[in-house]
């Protein structure tokens, strides 16, 4: 590491807001501005991969770096939304093999991740996921069916932004980290106390919007928190072959921000962690960057082979740690979750997986004059010819086959 | 200043009903009444002043357009009058300036962003093309982007490399996206005004080399005249202007080659041939009606661009006037653009542009023999 906590900031002749701001938030753990940018030495962890609570000593909390354990309420509600992610994960592959879907990618081992990105914000607050984070979505409220029309072929999308304050999901990498922050900027223009959720993974820290929105975030010093999910594989590339940096948290430094890592199959961590961040940026303290430590526990999609890339021996491990089984352990132990509880949960879970078989087997009439309908919200008269010519044409065929059928 | 603005656009639904847009008078104030000689440079400025008058929810953004008023002045004068909050200066980043105006516009702004150089806003691309042109596509309409990426273009200002591009075919070959340049000042005024009230997402293609060109006209007007249309819902968007009517051929021209072909058309008369300039003015929608209408009565056109003329603009134009008007010409539809090369050096551009001889030479081959 190239920076030490000792090290003094340089004169700011010219004094960017960005950097009182920073010291206001160090102040307020009584550290230095380095020590609240960089992540703590360790990173967060609560609950063991057997479902234990670590010793508070244990879980990597430093002066500064304090995190609560969330409540009850919080854990319980979030494991059932666990438990629904991994059957949606599911029922989802199973429909994309059976035909019914074009592809998915799934957060199988991901699950902690996407419900605490969802769970963490509030009703007003704005998340922007990419192609992976159905789950998020769909804990997030929208509609399950509308989530996964983009993977169903009938539009490029399902469900309306607006109304659920979700970001449509995104396909080129970290482009929507920009909007995230453009969503940010016009609510702190209005006064609004937003915070906004953007998600990327490990290999799209790579690209220049990474870096481009990280920046104009702190710069602009918006209540934006971007939270990397490092599942260690951008398809079959490595987290070695995209970045050496100590580790993805630490990219915060750069830009004037606060960076955290977790453990990504925690989610009581996540939630201790995102909580937190939320807090902070509603606060005005700015954006911060959060670094979920993961695992993609199958291909990139149906049409990726891990075998590849990835050696089975590895992601045994990884199952190891599975986040659902986790929580399931900590929670029974702690006496929140009993038999009953789990079959009630269990059951929402498969009413969610039943919802998904029968939206998505549903064979959905699609209307061809929709191509044209929302190129434009004011159409051009070419839109209109080219739509006559397609209306034309279809109606040509529907005569031709009824006058078949006459034959 | 306060800490806060509110938000009038109606584009999308998340923001109160529209209030605030009745009131574009402050800026009324200094002006001489009557027509006088005005810049393209000060209409664009004063269009940009009235809309953010109008409407609080425009914001301008971009590099140097804060405390420097923009490296060709457009922006002059309006984080004086509006705030830092509404026009400022960003990282120098240009995809992070489309991006950010993408989620500025999904929570209820009008964000006018400046690209400083055609060429500059390439970092951009993949933003515009991969989400300000299909946003609105792929929620069906649910998320709107009333936003307007000014674009200064083309050459002919002995500016060195990357300075140059004519950039246009890029957008209008982008399917979601409208692409407006006026070539004249009184058109930049109104067209910028119709570019921030639209719902769409607007290429504003600035020709450069006009932006110190005079005309006489009077902004008052202009700005009544914006106020009562916009009010009647009415807009020049997708209308393309009779520059100069004429009998013999139609040149048909955008942006900074309008005054060339009107140069060319004069020269002509003098000939005894007269020649209707038609200026495109939005690219899309492109007007096909005017254009057609025009060759159909003379029978001949060529088309002027600057761009490089292969897969470019102008060879669109040409395949829809002779798919639509193929009956009525008395000669090939001919073509003056810049060669297919990439944009030259300052010394050498003159030998590039469009110029009156090379239109000229171009309306002498139109078959008037027969």
């Amino acid at each position: 590491m190239t920076i030490s906590a000792n090290h003094t900031a340089p004169d700011q002749t010219s004094k960017a807001p960005t950097g009182d701001a920073l010291t206001e938030a160090a102040k307020k753990f009584g550290i230095t501005a380095e020590d609240y940018m960089l992540p703590a030495r360790h990173q967060i962890e609560m609950v063991d991969p057997d479902g234990r609570l670590k010793p508070e000593g244990e879980q990597g909390t430093e002066p500064g770096h304090e995190y609560p354990l969330p409540g009850d309420e919080e854990l319980l509600a979030a494991y059932e939304q666990l438990v629904v992610g991994r059957r949606v994960n599911d029922q989802n592959s199973a429909l994309v093999r059976q035909g019914r879907m074009a592809v998915y990618p799934s957060s199988h081992g991901q699950e902690a991740c996407q419900v605490a990105a969802a769970l963490c914000l509030s009703d007003g607050d704005w998340m922007f996921p990419t192609y992976r984070d159905a789950v998020a979505v769909m804990t997030r409220g929208v509609d399950p069916v509308q989530v996964m029309t983009i993977f169903r072929g009938d539009w490029h999308g399902g469900f309306d932004p607006l109304k659920h304050k979700v970001g449509i999901q995104c396909t080129p990498l970290t482009t929507q980290l920009l909007h995230a922050v453009g969503v940010a900027h016009a609510a702190k223009l209005r006064g609004e106390d937003t915070v906004v959720l953007a998600m990327c993974g490990d290999g799209a820290t790579s690209e220049g919007d990474f870096h481009e929105a990280l920046n104009f975030a702190a710069v602009f010093h918006l209540p934006v928190i971007f939270f990397v999910q490092n599942n260690k594989y951008a398809i079959s590339v490595p987290l070695a072959h995209q970045s050496v940096a100590p580790s993805l948290a630490h990219k915060a430094v750069g830009y004037g921000m606060a960076g955290e890592r977790v453990d990504g199959n925690d989610v009581v961590a996540l939630l201790a962690v995102l909580d937190r961040a939320v807090k902070l940026a509603r606060e005005g303290s700015g954006p911060l960057l959060v670094e979920a430590n993961t695992y993609r526990m199958q291909a990139h999609t149906n049409a990726d082979d891990d075998t590849r890339y990835r050696e089975n021996s590895e992601v045994a491990e990884w199952r190891a740690k599975d986040p659902v089984n986790r929580m399931r352990t900590y929670l029974t132990d702690r006496g929140l979750l009993d038999d009953d509880g789990e079959a009630r949960i269990r059951e929402k879970a498969e009413a969610v997986a039943t919802q998904l078989r029968d939206g998505l087997s549903e064979d959905v009439p699609v209307d061809p004059q929709e191509l044209f309908r929302h190129v434009f919200a004011k159409t051009t008269p070419q839109l209109k010819e080219q739509s006559a010519l397609l209306a034309d044409e279809l109606a040509r065929d529907a005569a031709s086959s009824t006058e078949e059928a006459g034959k | 200043m306060s800490p806060t603005i509110t938000t009038s656009s109606e584009a999308n639904g998340n923001v109160s009903a529209a209030t605030a847009r009745a009131a574009a008078s402050a800026a009324a104030s200094a002006e001489a009444a009557g027509p006088q000689p005005v810049t393209l440079a000060k209409a664009l400025n004063t269009a940009l002043a009235d809309a953010m008058h109008a409407d609080s929810s425009v914001l301008v953004f971009g590099e140097d357009v804060g405390t420097l008023g923009g490296v060709f002045r457009i922006t002059d004068g309006l984080t004086a009058t509006f705030g830092e909050q509404r026009c400022f200066d960003t990282p120098l980043a240009e995809s992070g300036i489309v991006g950010m105006a993408v989620g500025m516009a999904i929570n209820g702004m009008r964000p006018v962003i400046e690209m400083q150089f055609d060429a500059f806003a390439y970092p951009a691309f993949e933003q515009i093309i991969s989400h300000v042109a299909k946003m609105h596509n792929r929620t069906k309409g649910a998320v709107k982007l009333p936003l307007v990426i000014r674009v200064p273009y083309g050459g002919g200002i002995g500016g060195v490399e990357h300075h140059c591009d004519s950039s246009e075919s890029y957008y209008a070959h982008t399917a979601g996206l409208k692409v407006f340049t006026p070539a004249t000042v009184a058109d930049g005024y109104r067209m910028l005004r119709e570019a921030i009230d639209s719902d769409d997402p607007v290429v504003f293609m600035e020709p450069k080399k006009l932006y110190w060109s005079k005309d006489l006209v009077d902004l008052g007007e202009l700005r009544s005249a914006h106020s009562a249309a916009a009010a009647a819902g009415r807009s020049s968007e997708g209308r393309a202007a009779v520059a100069r009517p004429g009998t013999d051929a139609t040149l048909i021209a955008y942006g900074p080659s309008v005054p060339t072909a009107l140069a060319a058309a004069e020269a002509a008369a003098l000939e005894g041939r007269s020649l209707e300039v038609i200026d495109v003015r939005t690219i899309v929608p492109f007007d096909d009606a005017t254009v057609c209408e025009s060759v159909r009565k003379t029978g001949r056109a060529v088309v002027i661009a600057e761009a490089h003329g292969f897969a470019s603009v102008s060879s669109e134009i040409v395949a829809r006037v002779q798919e639509r008007c193929f009956h009525y010409l008395a000669a090939p539809i001919r073509r003056v653009t810049g060669f297919d090369i990439p944009y030259p050096a300052p010394k050498l551009e003159k030998y590039y542009l469009p110029g009156v001889d090379r239109i000229l030479d171009a309306v002498d081959d139109l078959q008037w023999e027969n």
